[in-house]
């Protein structure tokens, strides 16, 4: 019998409403029901000042791999997930090859198993080859691992294929992750439509492109039943549009990216590529309404929406520049900085959306600390001071618009399965 | 012919290593550029021979088909006294794969003091001016800016109308895929005028009335308040899909002819930057009329040009010098 104990922490469960100073018992990689263990722990863990949560799990995130490991592999983004205090990632599926198989999908969870850093969870595709014409074969890839549905940053235009995909997912209980926009209001667009790309003249993407395709979905969750869920929202209408179908008691779900709660379109002034994401940045109209929806909980996640970007595809002209931003190693700081400095939510709420929030939309028993279940955990400084350097990311990318970014507050040990998986080695102050 | 006589040119107070856009300018900046773009030409027209570039490197670096800006940059660094390298896209390195920040980075090392880039990309040359040492002059940037064009224009009208400040300068076409368009605009503010901006509701970008600019969709309704009317070309290139449903309803709506000169204000100012398409954006009868500026507008496109590579090689040398 193994036993690892976490002292002095506090303790935050959102799925238990528990917040309290004490202590965590952790008995052969398992939460144990008593705080304190019988003889002296094999490993103690000072957590004096620190916050001890279930845990992150992150609903969507790119890995690269396969196909695109020049960006990332399975093993550097986990990697970098455990960094930013994730224990558990699901990838999304639109990888060369896409994820639209059982062979597929069992690649991912085993490169996840190999790599041996945090549990990495397959998203299988809708389509085959996420092209947005067939279904996949989606029961085989439940049979590989896949804990919900997604084409990725396609949106899946045809409606038809949408309805029957929310149809055909119901017999499993599976949501479906969709990046909501209509496509032809968007192509060969690069930043939000408004002033500002008038402005700068680059082509815009209108928020209109997301509030159409977010009103069908929530018509389609009605007429199906099925669950959708929203990765990225953006826009203000969509979190008006998602609070009235959640209000009518709809199945229907949202995410939200630090970098749409921290920035506004007036990024995008120097051309700097590390700006470009899709959805895109909007005005500050926009990045009040994700705030306001997070706080009355019409969002209930936030995801990471990891987008690693080699240097060389950064480097080239802004319009011919891929999206996406490398967010894992990121994200907790910036939520801080974003949502609870500013007192619009507190700890416990905001670790609801990244623990037990993500855990009920993938059906995962994780992202808690209710006893009996694998110790995930993630232990945070809440108060450490410390500056965001790309060049000491985990990630095999630094496409972040955030390097050299004062932020407060840090993830000192993230915890898989009991197991310390990663330790900071020189903590901020 | 008698040989020209040299003669020295002064160079007056200048701040900017490199010419991005004419959004970061001040007022009085512009007024330097024409006014410096103005002492050229009075020279030249006395064909007195300039060299003040003599020993400095530039390179026209254009990703993307000009035939006249490039000309024109290149006859004004030449009437400078510059070595001059002319580099384009078809006969690059960038079908190879070369990234275009690597190829700038490549022509730079052979000793270029001034770069001029043309490139699809908004944006690009201030790009390259955070990692090239060398000066930047944008010679148009996708549908962002294009400078040199705006300059020329503010140039061309001054020359004819004196002030600019109160007069009434109506941009027609394309707004939305324009860098003409833009550089107009800011340069127009700066100077004073009052701008319209008249084209197809598809065609006019969001949020342009935030400028401080009027919209306007009916061409004839704005004919008689402009004392000067710039016909901005249609940007077949640069639009995805038909923005207006013919090319005989453009005209119908947005060309000028000769019956729309008709009812204008006597002594119209008809700009255009060119290359126009005869027939859609303007008749024949007004590109080769009396009220047309489109040949001087290419005139004086050189003296501007010569004005902003004086000015700009100017601040490169002394940058160099603090820096080495």
């Amino acid at each position: 019998m193994s036993t690892l104990l976490i002292q002095n922490g506090r303790l935050i469960d959102p799925a238990r409403q528990i917040d309290r100073q004490g202590d965590l018992l952790i008995v052969d990689g398992r939460i144990a029901e008593a705080d304190r263990p019988d003889r002296p722990a094999d490993i103690v863990i000072d957590a004096t000042g620190c916050i001890v949560a279930p845990g992150l799990i992150d609903c969507h995130a790119s890995f690269g791999e396969p196909g695109r490991e020049e960006d990332e592999t399975i093993a550097s983004g986990s990697a970098a997930a455990l960094a930013g205090g994730f224990t558990t990632v699901a990838c999304l599926p639109t990888t060369l090859p896409v994820i639209d198989s059982r062979a597929a999908a069992e690649f991912i969870a085993r490169q996840g198993e190999r790599a041996g850093q945090c549990r990495v969870l397959p998203i299988g595709a809708v389509t085959k080859e996420c092209a947005g014409a067939e279904l996949a074969e989606m029961g085989q890839l439940i049979s590989g691992g896949a804990v919900a549905f997604s084409d990725g940053k396609r949106p899946i235009a045809n409606s038809e294929i949408m309805r029957r995909a929310l149809q055909y997912t119901r017999m499993w209980d599976k949501p479906i992750l969709h990046h909501a926009q209509v496509p032809e209001l968007v192509q060969g667009g690069i930043m939000h439509e408004g002033f500002q790309s008038t402005l700068i003249g680059l082509q815009g993407m209108p928020a209109a492109a997301e509030e159409i395709m977010v009103r069908r979905d929530i018509a389609l969750a009605e007429t199906t039943g099925g669950r959708v869920h929203l990765m990225s929202l953006s826009s203000l209408r969509s979190v008006d549009e998602l609070r009235r179908a959640i209000a009518r008691g709809l199945r229907v779900s949202a995410d939200v990216t630090p970098q749409h709660l921290l920035l506004t379109d007036e990024c995008l002034v120097g051309y700097d590529t590390n700006y470009k994401v899709d959805p895109p940045i909007r005005t500050a109209e926009h990045r009040e309404a994700l705030i306001d929806g997070l706080k009355d909980n019409t969002i209930s996640l936030i995801a990471s929406d990891h987008q690693p970007v080699a240097l060389e595809k950064k480097l080239r002209e802004i319009d011919q520049s891929p999206f996406g931003i490398v967010g894992l190693e990121t994200l907790l700081p910036l939520c801080l900085e974003a949502l609870v400095q500013p007192g619009h939510l507190s700890w416990m709420q905001l670790l609801a959306k990244l623990t037990s929030g993500p855990a009920e939309l993938l059906g995962l028993s994780a992202g808690t600390l209710r006893p009996g279940q694998p110790a995930d955990v993630t232990i945070i400084d809440p108060n450490a001071r410390w500056q965001i350097d790309a060049t000491q990311f985990r990630s095999r990318s630094r496409n972040t618009p955030f390097h050299g970014r004062q932020v407060v507050g840090q993830v000192r040990y993230t915890l898989v399965g009991g197991d310390v998986k990663f330790s900071l080695s020189s903590p901020g102050k | 012919m008698a040989v020209p006589a040299s003669d020295s040119i002064s160079l007056p107070t200048w701040n900017r290593r490199h010419l991005l856009g004419l959004q970061e300018l001040e007022s009085a900046e512009i007024e330097t550029i024409l006014d410096h773009a103005a002492e050229f030409k009075r020279r030249m027209q006395q064909r007195v021979r300039l060299d003040p570039l003599r020993g400095v490197a530039v390179a026209n670096l254009f990703f993307e088909a000009s035939t006249r800006t490039r000309t024109s940059f290149s006859l004004a660094a030449k009437r400078l006294g510059a070595d001059v390298v002319d580099f384009t896209a078809s006969s690059s390195s960038l079908s190879k794969g070369e990234t275009f920040i690597d190829t700038a980075l490549t022509i730079e090392s052979m000793g270029v003091d001034l770069m001029v880039i043309r490139h699809s990309s908004p944006g690009a040359p201030e790009m390259l001016s955070r990692h090239l040492r060398c000066g930047i002059l944008n010679a148009g940037d996708g549908t962002h800016e294009h400078p040199t064009q705006g300059l020329l224009d503010v140039f061309t009208m001054r020359e004819q109308l004196g002030s600019l400040a109160g007069k009434t300068v109506t941009l027609v076409g394309d707004i939305k895929h324009s860098r003409v368009a833009r550089s107009n605009i800011w340069a127009l503010k700066k100077l004073g005028a009052n701008i319209i901006v008249c084209g197809p509701g598809t065609l006019i970008p969001p949020g342009i009335e935030k400028l401080g600019v009027r919209v306007a969709h009916r061409f004839d309704d704005v004919l008689q308040e402009s004392d000067v009317i710039n016909l901005l070309r249609v940007q077949f290139e640069r639009q995805r899909g038909a923005f207006f449903p013919s090319i005989a309803e453009y005209a119908h709506l947005f060309g000028m002819n000769g019956d729309r000169l008709r009812r204008a204000r006597p002594g119209v100012l008809i700009l255009a930057p060119g290359p126009i398409n005869r027939g859609v954006e303007i008749t024949p009868d007004v590109a080769d009329g009396p009220n047309s500026q489109i040949l001087h507008q290419v005139t004086n496109g050189l003296f501007i040009r010569m004005a902003c590579l004086h000015l700009l090689a100017g601040q490169q040398l002394s940058h160099a010098q603090e820096t080495r």
